[in-house]
């Protein structure tokens, strides 16, 4: 399908409408948050659209705007289509339900997406640091960090 | 090693004794599996056919510490890394050597300046006898490190500690 298609399939229903659309070289829907899952699942689950394969969850700090901006890359390994979901959360307090219910894969996914912007994902099974030692601080992938300098004795940049 | 500390006067039994130590331990180091990044694909070079690290008696990587000698630290170390990277080493048997091998090992590197999370220097953790540079260093340096690590084992002696 066309990411045009795909758009009108989920604007079908009232509890998938999308916020905001683009098309173009990286085709997507910004979804409100309260509404991910129920957009998750149509995409999963409809005939015409067959999303089997999370390939990835992006995160992105926007300071400016106070906003952290999930993206998540889907595809279709059986009809062969791509297409990416976006939602967009406070910065002070981010939280989102977790995907793990509908691609397993999120798992990881969102474990990376706590542990470098912290990121939180509500009913996640197991959500620790996944890169980083578990006693860090901080989400290293913040736009205004700050540098821990020593970590159990060990030098490190500051 | 200080077992027979003062027992002998330094003379011809203890040189003996060290020379046949000394020459054992130089030309069987068991390396540990230590890549950890890049230049553990140098490493695997330098094992590999064309280099072979087993005409210097250091081509059986061991796959645990306990029957190690020589920990080659190829590659990054992050602080998650560093608890682990010291207790493998507390692990390995006596007389035990590191060599710390690329710049990631030596210094941090390409991320001594910016990685939030990069130890700079393997020397931080736990003591390393060769540094051996480059990003990465070809196999033909670090059996360049091999060799002066050899030279060091070759100074030892039972009778005194280190």
């Amino acid at each position: 399908m066309t990411p045009a298609e795909i758009i009108e399939v989920l604007g079908q229903h009232a509890g998938t409408a999308p916020a905001a659309v683009a098309e173009g070289l990286h085709p997507h829907v910004v979804v409100p948050p309260d509404r991910l899952v129920a957009v998750a699942e149509l995409l999963k689950t409809d005939e015409r659209l067959r999303f089997d394969l999370l390939r990835c969850i992006s995160a992105v700090d926007w300071p400016d705007k106070g906003v952290i901006e999930l993206s998540y890359e889907l595809l279709s390994t059986v009809l062969g289509h791509a297409f990416a979901v976006k939602v967009l959360l406070d910065r002070a307090n981010p939280q989102v339900e977790s995907l793990c219910g509908v691609w397993p894969a999120a798992e990881w996914h969102e474990r990376e997406a706590f542990d470098l912007m912290g990121v939180m994902f509500l009913h996640h099974p197991d959500l620790r640091r996944i890169l980083l030692p578990e006693d860090w601080m901080g989400h290293p992938l913040r736009k205004d960090y700050q540098y821990p300098g020593v970590y159990k004795g060990l030098q490190l940049p500051s | 090693m200080g077992l027979i500390e003062g027992i002998f006067e330094p003379g011809l039994v203890v040189t003996t004794v060290d020379w046949v130590l000394n020459w054992s331990r130089q030309r069987s180091l068991f390396p540990m599996t230590f890549g950890i990044a890049c230049c553990a694909i140098e490493m695997m070079a330098a094992g590999a056919a064309r280099f072979d690290l087993d005409r210097f008696g250091a081509g059986a990587f061991r796959a645990t510490p306990r029957q190690a000698d020589l920990m080659i630290v190829a590659g990054t170390v992050t602080c998650k890394m560093a608890e682990r990277l010291r207790r493998l080493w507390e692990q390995m048997a006596e007389p035990r050597y590191v060599l710390a091998m690329g710049a990631c090992a030596i210094s941090g590197g390409p991320y001594h300046l910016h990685a939030y999370d990069v130890v700079k220097g393997v020397d931080q953790i736990v003591p390393v006898d060769v540094y051996v540079p480059g990003c990465p260093p070809r196999p033909e340096a670090l059996i360049e490190g091999l060799m002066r690590l050899q030279d060091k084992i070759a100074t030892r002696t039972i009778a005194k500690e280190g």
